[in-house]
C-alpha cells in the first residue's frame, strides 16, 4: 500500500476548501441580472383551488411576474414523475398521478406549491407572495397510512388512496411453514417518517440564453444527468443537449438530493419567461415541507421457528405512505429495496411479503439513506430478537445458527448475496462490545436505580446499486451502470471525469487515491471532476452507496484502457514489442531489460506524436469506460448497542456502541469511519429522536427544528468502529459500500437494546423518554394484573 | 423580515419615552427571542428600540442579602460569574443550562423574563427565589409578575432594569430537556430561605411558571426529598404536546423537585 493508495487514511482534499469557507455551494453562485423566485405554498393539505388572483401580488414593488398552475399548464410544461414501474399483484400497473410543478386545481399537501413570484429581490418576493388570494375549498385530509384505504381518494386516477398492491415470495410456502412452526413470534411495528434535513437546503438557479437558446441550471442534486433526463424527456423543457445541469459542491443528500423537484422544474421554465436568471433558496421551514420525507411504514411481521430455533419463514406485511405525489424513486423504495432484503443474514426457506403503497396529504417519501433497508433490517432484526427473548435462547448464539455459511446463496427474495463471514463480525462485536461483562455492568446500574440493556442488529444491504438488466427487469426505468473517463495531460497529471456525485462522501479524495496507487503519481496530481453535465459524458450519480462499488469501477475500466494505450507509447518510444512492455510502479519496462522509460516521459510522447505515425496509432491518452456491475453488493455487520434508562423520566442514555462492519475493501479507512459515525448518528436519531408528526389535519406539527429533533453529540456514545472483511467479487476492486450501513443497522440495534432493558416489546420508535416511560409504566400494569 | 425603524437610546428615560410614543415599538435586547420571530414573518414591530447602547444596565452585583443583576446581562454573564456562583450557584447553573453558548452569550436575563415563554428557565429562578423584579416605574414582586403565557405586569411603556435575587440557605434547579428546543420540558426549582420555602416550576404550565403550595408545605416540616415522597402533581392545567403528555409534565415535576431537593 502506498502513502497514498487505497487503503491509506488520506486526509480529504476537499476539507481545505470546505473548511475554511472556500467552498461553492448553489447558493453562493449568483449570476449577473439574477432574479428570486418565491414559492406561495399550501396552507391545506387538502383543497380545491377555486380561485387564484394575482393582481395585487403583480403590482407590488420588484415584482416581475406571478405565475400560477394555469400559466404551467397553458405552457405544456409536463408533470414530474415517477421513474419506477412496480406493477400489483393483479398486473396492473401502479397509480401514478398527476403531479404538475404547480398545483392548478387541488392541492395535495401541506407545501404544495400553489403559485410562485418572480421579484427583484427575495424581501420583494416574499412581500409580494403574501398578496397573492387564493380561494380554497378545503376537503378532509388523511394523513395516516392505515387509514388512508378507507379515505375519501385524494386523486381521481388511485381510488382507495392506493398506489399499488405489490407482493414478492412465496405464500403458500410461508403459510405452510407457519402452520407446523414449533414458535411464531408476531410484531407490529412503525417505521417513523423523517425528514432528511441536509445541512445545505436545496436551491436552483436557472438561466436562459436567447442566443444559443441553451438552458443552464445550477442545482444542489446527486445526479446531475439524471435531473437533465427527466427535465429534458419527461417534463419537456428543453432537449437534452440544450440543457446543461451543473451541481457545485452540494452539502449532503441522504438521498433527498435524488429527485427532481418541482421548484427546479419552475426556475427552468421562468427563467425563459422573464429573459432573466432565476433562483431559488429553500429556507429551512419550506425544506421540512418541501424536501422528499424517508420510511413511513406501518408493518405486521411474523417469523416461523422450528426446532432450535432454526427460522422456517418470515411474512410481512407492510403499508407504505409515499405521500401526496410519487416521487422519484419512491415506488421502488418499499418494493424491491425492502422485501428483497427480508432475509438478513439468515438461512430462511419460505419468505413472502405484501405491500400496499398509499396516497396521503402529506409531503412526498422516497429514498431516504438506507431507502428501504432499514426498514427490512428493523423487522428482521426485531423479530429475531423477540423471537429469542420469547424462547429463551441467547440472541447471538439464535442469530449464529441461522445465518448464513456457504456463498454465493440465492435468497427466496431475489437476492444472490456473494460473499460474506457474519459469524466473523458477529464474534468480533461481541469481544469489542465486552458483551461478557454486560451482567457485571447490569448490577452497576440497577444498584444506581437505573436499567441497562444490550441490543444486536446483525444487518445486511444490498449497495452498489445495480445491474441495470437487473433493475430494468423489476421495472427501473434507467440502467445503473456508472461512467468515467481519465484524461491524462501532457505532463502526467491527471483528469477523473466520473458520474458519480460527491456530497459530502470524499470522492475528490478516494477516487484520486485509486489512481494515485495505480499510476504511481502524487495524489497531488490527480483531480476529479463530476457534477456538471458537460463536461461529465454521462451518469448516474450518487446514491445507495453505489460510488465506490460502480464509479471506481468504471475509474478501473477507463485506467486500463489508458494502461493499454501508454503500453504502445513506450513501445514505440523504446522500440520493443508492446507485448513485452511491463508497467509497474509508475516506470514502463521492457520485459527482462533494464530498458525502461518514466510515466511523465510516456504522457508527454502520447502527445507530441513524435515516436509514432498517425497510421500506427492515434495521439493523445485519454480513455472512457461505462461499468455496469454484475450483482448488487452485499456490507453487512453487527452492531451492538447498549443502553441506561432512567426509569424514573424514561430518559436513554446510549452508553456504548460497537459497529463490526465488512464493507469489502476499504480505499479510505478514515473516510469509512467517518461515514459509518455519520450513519449511526441518523439510525440513533430515527430510534430515539426524530419523528415527522402530522395532526389529523395534515399539518406538520414537528415542522422545524424546535420541535424536530435532530441527534446531537451529546446524544452519542464515542462509537467503536471496526471491520472485517470479505473481498467482493462482482467488481474489480472488491468494494461493497459504507455509506449507509450506521443508518441501517442502527434502530434495531437500539430499540432491541432498550426493550432488554425495560423488559417489554411494547415500544414504537422514536423511544423519547415519555414514550419509554409509559412503556415501562404499561408493562408493570400488565405485571400487576398478570 | 418586515421594515421597521431603528432606534438605539442611551438612557432608560429616553428608551421609555420612545416605547410611551410608539405603540408599535418593542425593546430589543438580546434579540434571541425577538428577532426569531421577526425573521418568520410571524411578529412585525414597527420599531426597535435598541437597548445595547444603554450604559448601566447590565452587571452584577452584592447587595447586603440580595444578588442584583441588572436587565441587559447576558446569561453566559450569570453562568461564569464567580459571584453568583459563591452567593447562588443554583442560578449560575440554571443560566449555564439555558440554550447553547451562542444564546448565552446574546440573550438578556430581563429579555427572559419580560418575554415568560411558558419553557424558558429564569422564570422558575424568580419565582423559586421570590425575587423582586425592578422597573423603570416601580417594584414589582415575583408572585406579582408572571401573568400567563407571553404575559407580564409590565405595562407598555415599562422598562426592567434590574432584578433582585434574596439570597437562599439552599437552592437548586433540576431541567429536563425538551429534546428539540433544549428549552424546558419541565423545569423545577426549590429553595429554602429562613421560613420561606419556594417549589417553582417551568415549562409545565399551561399558564408558564407556577409555585406548588402542596410541595412547599409539606416541605416545612424538612426540607428533604423525603417530605415530598409519594406525593404528586394534579395534571389538569398542564400542558401536553408531542414531546410529553400532561400526565408524563406532572410526573416529571415531582421527580424533578425531589432530584432538586437531593441537589439543594
Ligand atoms: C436557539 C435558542 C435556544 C434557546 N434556549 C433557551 C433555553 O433553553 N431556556 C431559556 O430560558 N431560553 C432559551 N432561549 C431564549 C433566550 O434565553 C432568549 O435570549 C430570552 O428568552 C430572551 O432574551 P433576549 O435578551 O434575547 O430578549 P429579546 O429577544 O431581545 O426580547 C424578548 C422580549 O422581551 C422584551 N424585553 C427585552 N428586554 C426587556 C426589558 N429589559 N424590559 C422589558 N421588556 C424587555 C422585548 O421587547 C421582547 O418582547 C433560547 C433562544 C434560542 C434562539
Amino acid at each position: 500500500m502506498s502513502a497514498t493508495g487505497i487503503g491509506a487514511a488520506v486526509r480529504r482534499k476537499e476539507d481545505l476548501r470546505f473548511i475554511t469557507g472556500k467552498g461553492q455551494y448553489t447558493d453562493d453562485i449568483s449570476r449577473p441580472g439574477e432574479t428570486r423566485a418565491v414559492f406561495l405554498r399550501s396552507p391545506h393539505a387538502h383543497a380545491k383551488i377555486k380561485r387564484v388572483d394575482t393582481k395585487a401580488a403583480a403590482a407590488m414593488p420588484g415584482v416581475i411576474a406571478v405565475l400560477t398552475g394555469a400559466d404551467l399548464a397553458q405552457d405544456k410544461i409536463g408533470n414530474l414523475i415517477c421513474g419506477w414501474m412496480i406493477h400489483s399483484k393483479d398486473g396492473s400497473p401502479m397509480k401514478m398521478a398527476p403531479h404538475p410543478a404547480i398545483a392548478a386545481n387541488k392541492v395535495c399537501c401541506v407545501g404544495d406549491q400553489v403559485a410562485v413570484v418572480i421579484a427583484e429581490t427575495l424581501a420583494e418576493g416574499k412581500d409580494a407572495a403574501e398578496k397573492i388570494k387564493v380561494d380554497y375549498e378545503v376537503l378532509p385530509a388523511v394523513v395516516d397510512a392505515a387509514k388512508a384505504q378507507s379515505a375519501p381518494a385524494i386523486h381521481e386516477s388511485a381510488p382507495k388512496n392506493t398506489i399499488y398492491q405489490w407482493h414478492l415470495g412465496d405464500a403458500k410456502a410461508v403459510d405452510a411453514a407457519i402452520k407446523s412452526a414449533k414458535h411464531v413470534t408476531r410484531l407490529d411495528i412503525v417505521n417513523n417518517r423523517l425528514v432528511p434535513n441536509a445541512m445545505e437546503p436545496r436551491v436552483a438557479i436557472a438561466e436562459y440564453d436567447s442566443g444559443t437558446d441553451n438552458l443552464t441550471l445550477w442545482n444542489t442534486t446527486q445526479n446531475p444527468h439524471v435531473a437533465r433526463l427527466v427535465i429534458s424527456a419527461f417534463v419537456g423543457m428543453a432537449p437534452e443537449h440544450k440543457l446543461r445541469v451543473i451541481a457545485p459542491d452540494v452539502g449532503g443528500g441522504f438521498g433527498s438530493k435524488i429527485f427532481i423537484y418541482p421548484e427546479e422544474v419552475v426556475c427552468l421554465w421562468a427563467a425563459r419567461l422573464v429573459g432573466r436568471p432565476v433562483k431559488w433558496t429553500s429556507d429551512r421551514s419550506e425544506a421540512f415541507v418541501a424536501d422528499a420525507h424517508g420510511r413511513d411504514h406501518i408493518t405486521h411481521a411474523e417469523m416461523a421457528f422450528g426446532e432450535g430455533g432454526k427460522i422456517t419463514a418470515i411474512k410481512v406485511k407492510t403499508i407504505a405512505n409515499l405521500g401526496a405525489y410519487m416521487s422519484t424513486f419512491s415506488s421502488s423504495v418499499p418494493t424491491y429495496l425492502y422485501a428483497t432484503l427480508l432475509s438478513g443474514q439468515y438461512d430462511i426457506p419460505a419468505i413472502y411479503c405484501e405491500v400496499d403503497a398509499v396516497y396521503t396529504n402529506t409531503a412526498p417519501v422516497d429514498a431516504y439513506r438506507g431507502a428501504g433497508r432499514p426498514e427490512a433490517t428493523f423487522v428482521v432484526e426485531r423479530l429475531v430478537e423477540v423471537g429469542a427473548r420469547e424462547e429463551g435462547m441467547d440472541p447471538a448464539e439464535l442469530r449464529r445458527k441461522n445465518f448464513i455459511k456457504t456463498f454465493p446463496h440465492q435468497t427466496p427474495v431475489i437476492m444472490n448475496y456473494d460473499a460474506g463471514d457474519y459469524g466473523a463480525s458477529l464474534k468480533k462485536a461481541l469481544d469489542l462490545a465486552d458483551v461478557k461483562g454486560f451482567d457485571k455492568r447490569k448490577r452497576e446500574s440497577e444498584r444506581a436505580g437505573k436499567l441497562r440493556g444490550l441490543g444486536y442488529s446483525s444487518y445486511i444491504e444490498a449497495c452498489g446499486i445495480a445491474p441495470s438488466q437487473a433493475v430494468g427487469s423489476l421495472g427501473c426505468g434507467v440502467g445503473l451502470w456508472e461512467s468515467a473517463e481519465v484524461r491524462v495531460n501532457p505532463t502526467g497529471s491527471v483528469e477523473v471525469l466520473t458520474g458519480s456525485h460527491s456530497h459530502g462522501q470524499g470522492h475528490e479524495t478516494t477516487f484520486a487515491q485509486l489512481v494515485s496507487e495505480r499510476l504511481s503519481i502524487p495524489i497531488e496530481n490527480v483531480s476529479v471532476v463530476h457534477g456538471d453535465t458537460d463536461k461529465v459524458q454521462f451518469g448516474m450519480g450518487t446514491y445507495g452507496s453505489r460510488s465506490g462499488a460502480v464509479g471506481m469501477s468504471a475509474v478501473v475500466k477507463a485506467l486500463d484502457k489508458v494502461e493499454a494505450k501508454a503500453k504502445k507509447v513506450a513501445a514505440y518510444m523504446m522500440e520493443a514489442a508492446e507485448g513485452d512492455i511491463v508497467f509497474k510502479d509508475g516506470k514502463f519496462t521492457v520485459a527482462g531489460t533494464d530498458k525502461s522509460v518514466a510515466w511523465g516521459d510516456v504522457t508527454l510522447n502520447a502527445y507530441i506524436a513524435h515516436k509514432f505515425a498517425g497510421s500506427q496509432l492515434e495521439p493523445g491518452l485519454k480513455e472512457g469506460a461505462f461499468y455496469d456491475p454484475t450483482n448488487f453488493t452485499f456490507p453487512a455487520g453487527c452492531h451492538i448497542c447498549e443502553v441506561e434508562i432512567d426509569p424514573e423520566t424514561g430518559n436513554t442514555e446510549i452508553v456504548g456502541w460497537t459497529a463490526v462492519d465488512d464493507f469489502g475493501t476499504v480505499v479510505n479507512p478514515m473516510i469509512v469511519e467517518g461515514q459509518v459515525h455519520g450513519g449511526v448518528a441518523q439510525g440513533i436519531g430515527q430510534a430515539l429522536l426524530e419523528s415527522a408528526i402530522y395532526n389529523a389535519e395534515g399539518q406538520l406539527v414537528s415542522g422545524s427544528f424546535m420541535d424536530y429533533t435532530m441527534p446531537r453529540a451529546e446524544n452519542l456514545p464515542s462509537l467503536k468502529v471496526d471491520t472485517t472483511m470479505t473481498k467482493c467479487p462482482s467488481n474489480p476492486l472488491g468494494i461493497k459500500g459504507c455509506g449507509e450501513a450506521g443508518a441501517i443497522a442502527a434502530p434495531a440495534a437500539v430499540v432491541n437494546a432498550i426493550t432488554d432493558a425495560i423488559g417489554s416489546e411494547d415500544l414504537a420508535m422514536p423511544a423519547t423518554p415519555p414514550a419509554v416511560w409509559a412503556a415501562i409504566r404499561k408493562a408493570a400494569k400488565m405485571q400487576k394484573a398478570a | 423580515m418586515y421594515a421597521f425603524t431603528y432606534h438605539r437610546p442611551t438612557t432608560v428615560r429616553q428608551a421609555v419615552n420612545l416605547l410611551a410614543k410608539n405603540s408599535e415599538a418593542k425593546l430589543l435586547a438580546g434579540g434571541h427571542s425577538l428577532i426569531p420571530v421577526m425573521k418568520l414573518r410571524l411578529g412585525s414591530p414597527g420599531a426597535l428600540i435598541d437597548m445595547n447602547k444603554i450604559e448601566g444596565l447590565s452587571g452584577i452585583e452584592l447587595k447586603g442579602r440580595s444578588l442584583v443583576i441588572g436587565a441587559m446581562t447576558r446569561h453566559g454573564e450569570v453562568a461564569t460569574s464567580q459571584v453568583v456562583k459563591e452567593a447562588l450557584p443554583a442560578l449560575a447553573d440554571l443560566a449555564g443550562m439555558i440554550g447553547d453558548p451562542a444564546v448565552r452569550h446574546r440573550g438578556t436575563i430581563g429579555g427572559a423574563i419580560a418575554h415568560n415563554d411558558p419553557s424558558a428557565d429564569y422564570p422558575a429562578a424568580v419565582l423559586g427565589l421570590g425575587a423582586t423584579i425592578i422597573t423603570s416605574k416601580r417594584r414589582i414582586e415575583a408572585d406579582e409578575f408572571f401573568k400567563g403565557m407571553f404575559e407580564t405586569a409590565l405595562e407598555p411603556d415599562e422598562i426592567i432594569t434590574k432584578v433582585s435575587f434574596p439570597l437562599a440557605k439552599k437552592a437548586a434547579y433540576q431541567k429536563f430537556k425538551q429534546p428539540a428546543s433544549g428549552f424546558a420540558l419541565v423545569g423545577v426549582f426549590v429553595s429554602k430561605r429562613g421560613a420561606d420555602i419556594r417549589v417553582a416550576v417551568t415549562g409545565a404550565g399551561a399558564s408558564g411558571a407556577f409555585r406548588v403550595t402542596a410541595f412547599e408545605e409539606a416541605l416545612k416540616k424538612r426540607f428533604s426529598p423525603k417530605s415530598i415522597e409519594g406525593m404528586t402533581v394534579p395534571a389538569t392545567g398542564l400542558n401536553g404536546d408531542i414531546h410529553g403528555s400532561a400526565e408524563y409534565r406532572a410526573h416529571l415535576i415531582a421527580v424533578l423537585a425531589r432530584r432538586a431537593l437531593a441537589a439543594a
